[in-house]
């Protein structure tokens, strides 16, 4: 199978009781969380459509505003890839059940935030961004599946990717069935390796189940209530700087990520 | 940047869509010009509009070794998948690369949330999903991908792509990539959207559906009509076996930056997407012989494209929307126009633009309004989608010692 070699330029993390990549960093030093945030600040977004935009697009807009950051990317000719597991439920909660009841008075601004791309339009709005941007899903190997499609990018057309994993609690009876009662959200900006870069990824897919290096208990819990959260392995072996893990890939594959320090 | 793409060898495909089930009936409904629009008659049918609808679907359940995946969207897939002897193509395919080194990617709006609404509309105490349908494989956007990799047994790296109506003009790109790097030798993509009040009322309440037959490109265009879809595609690298299959040359891909739910007026990411394909498939506009337009009969659609192939190419390029027959199948609009489009160059001919009765003075003389006899050598199809998601595909059939 062929390897992937790729650089994380930046890191963007989401949930209410880790609001960014240091937290996570504190975190696995043994330290507190800080008290829950309720909502992300998604400020790269207008005040305007920031009251439109639902809590899903608020998520996603945050963690990817963290990461390009980080990347000093200039944002507008950044391509992007959103992924997320379960789309936003609360949109579809909201959708069936106006559906089930009086169809003609469904919102039209409800609508367009229902489609799975909502993320990726507001932030290339918001960003004047006209480069690719995509929006996929692979349920609960969204995160492993969706990094390999932003990789294979980046790597085919040699250009910088921004990769976004998000899911948000699901409501109602929908929210009953799939079981992700929890917000959680990350981005990496990824770039092919260079003979320059200190440090690389290894990408390849292997015919192995999912595995990874302990992780505090509190990690452990947020990967069983959101798929989305299945980015955590990786992320720690980036703030650990170093290690290998296998993530969910697709049905029978696996994403094998070996981490490089070569400075 | 300058990068350009391998292009690979279409050797399979299909579509079934309200023209009918496979190849053959499109061709015929092509060549005859005839619509698969009617009367809305989904649902509760109170919304006065048009659609295009797949018969049988209601009655015909997956076999039971499918059945927590089974709903509308799932038997669509199922029918698609059995035209053409596409299934046979795919199993080929397995047994000469395996089944982990093929990909899966396809497109699709709203995957199955039919059956999402069907389960709101039959809660229990008004809470929970009826037990018949609280199966939790159909009620996620994955639900079509994971279903049709278990279907045809594929194991490679499976991806739904959801950018609306570019969703399955945008998985040739991913599949390109793949291939192009080695990670797969194969790559099934496609695309399946169904009748769905969420689409319907959705559309409805942007006041985007027509109350009658969509007519792409005419002065008096009223807005679309939805239809149902499914479309599948089997690319593989070109070598000895494949030289006379014809050719996906390259994928253009862009966002506008503009609006969720209406294109840029400007066209300037339409544009981009379109100087992507070229570029990435070293053409040039004098050598596109005929565009599958995305048309969809709105009014700033239409108006924008209309535009952009005046302002971009010569009238040897021809040019229409068949969504007049077919209706705007959303998610599994890329496959199926990419199909048609490939029906065009197998078949030397360019589709007239369906259901146009008064042509949009806007409207140059590229435009075939009716049927056109001639060889077609290399074509476009667009796809622009909600969240200004664009992608424009590119073609060709390939001659003996000419390249490409």
């Amino acid at each position: 199978m062929n390897t992937l070699r790729i650089q994380v330029e930046g890191i963007g993390l989401w949930t209410p009781s880790l609001t960014g990549f240091d937290a996570l960093r504190r975190l696995l030093a043994g330290e507190a969380l800080s008290p829950p945030e309720a909502h992300p600040a998604a400020s790269a977004l207008s005040l305007n459509e920031r009251r439109r935009a639902p809590e899903s697009v608020l998520v996603a807009i945050e963690v990817a505003s963290q990461a390009v950051a980080m990347s000093r990317r200039t944002v507008s000719s950044l391509a992007c890839v959103f992924a997320s597991a379960c789309g936003d439920q609360v949109t579809t909660d909201y959708m069936c059940r106006v559906l089930a009841r009086a169809p003609t008075e469904l919102s039209p601004t409800r609508f367009h935030n229902s489609v799975h791309n909502a993320s990726a339009g507001y932030w290339t709005i918001a960003n004047d961004c006209r480069a690719p941007s995509s929006a996929i899903c692979a349920g609960h190997a969204s995160f492993g599946a969706g990094l390999l499609e932003a990789a294979v990018q980046a790597c085919a057309d040699n250009r910088a990717v921004l990769f976004v994993c998000s899911d948000t609690a699901g409501v109602g009876p929908l929210g009953e069935l799939i079981g992700c009662p929890l917000a959680f959200g990350s981005a990496l900006v990824v770039s092919p390796c260079t003979d320059a870069s200190t440090s690389s990824v290894s990408l390849a897919l292997v015919a192995s189940e999912p595995h990874h290096a302990p992780l505090p208990a509190v990690c452990l819990a947020w990967m069983r209530d959101n798929p989305s959260a299945a980015c955590l392995p990786l992320l720690a072996q980036l703030a650990r700087g170093g290690g290998e893990c296998v993530l969910a890939a697709s049905k029978k594959l696996g994403l094998h990520v070996q981490m490089e320090v070569t400075a | 940047m300058h990068v350009t793409t391998l292009p690979l060898a279409v050797t399979a495909y299909t579509a079934t869509s309200a023209l009918g089930l496979g190849l053959g009936a499109h061709l015929d409904a092509l060549d005859q010009q005839r619509s698969g629009l009617r009367p809305g008659d989904f649902g509760n049918g109170s919304l006065a509009c048009w659609i295009g609808r797949v018969p049988g679907l209601e009655t015909n359940a997956l076999p039971a070794d499918f059945a927590q995946w089974d709903c509308r969207n799932n038997r669509l897939a199922w029918l698609g998948m059995h035209q053409d002897d596409f299934m046979a193509q795919v199993g080929a395919a397995r047994q000469r690369y395996g089944a982990t080194r093929i990909a899966l990617l396809l497109g699709t709006s709203t995957a199955s949330i039919g059956a999402t609404e069907e389960g709101y509309r039959r809660l229990e105490d008004d809470q929970r999903l009826p037990a018949d349908l609280h199966r939790k494989a159909i009620h996620t956007p994955h639900s079509l991908t994971a279903f049709v990799a278990t279907a045809l047994d594929i194991d490679g790296p499976s991806l739904t792509i959801s950018t609306a109506c570019s969703s399955s003009a945008k998985v040739f790109a991913s599949a390109q990539r793949l291939i192009q790097l080695g990670i797969v030798d194969a790559a099934v993509v496609g695309g399946v959207d169904s009748l769905c009040d969420s689409v319907l009322f959705g559309f409805n309440a942007l006041e985007l559906v027509s109350p009658e037959p969509c007519r792409p490109f005419d002065a008096k265009r009223r807005g679309i009509s939805i239809g149902e879809a499914a479309g599948f595609a089997l690319l593989e690298r070109i070598d000895d076996d494949t030289t006379t299959s014809l050719r996906l040359l390259g994928c253009g891909e862009s966002s506008d930056a503009h609006h969720m739910s209406t294109p840029d007026p400007l066209g300037l990411g339409a544009e981009l997407a379109l100087r992507d394909v070229l570029d990435r498939a070293r053409i040039d506009v004098s050598q596109i012989d005929y565009i599958n337009l995305h048309g969809t009969a709105s009014q700033k659609n239409d108006a924008m494209e209309a535009a952009l192939v005046a302002r971009r190419f010569p009238t040897s390029t021809r040019v229409s929307s068949t969504k007049g027959l077919t209706g705007h199948t959303l998610g599994a609009a890329g496959i199926v126009e990419a199909v048609i489009t490939l029906l065009a160059l197998r078949e030397g001919f360019v589709p007239g633009n369906a259901g146009t009765i008064t042509p949009d003075p806007a409207c140059t003389a590229h435009f075939a309004w009716r049927n056109e006899a001639r060889p077609v050598r290399i074509a476009l199809s667009h796809s622009f989608g909600f969240g200004g998601s664009n992608a424009c595909l590119a073609f060709a059939r390939p001659i003996a010692g000419a390249g490409l």
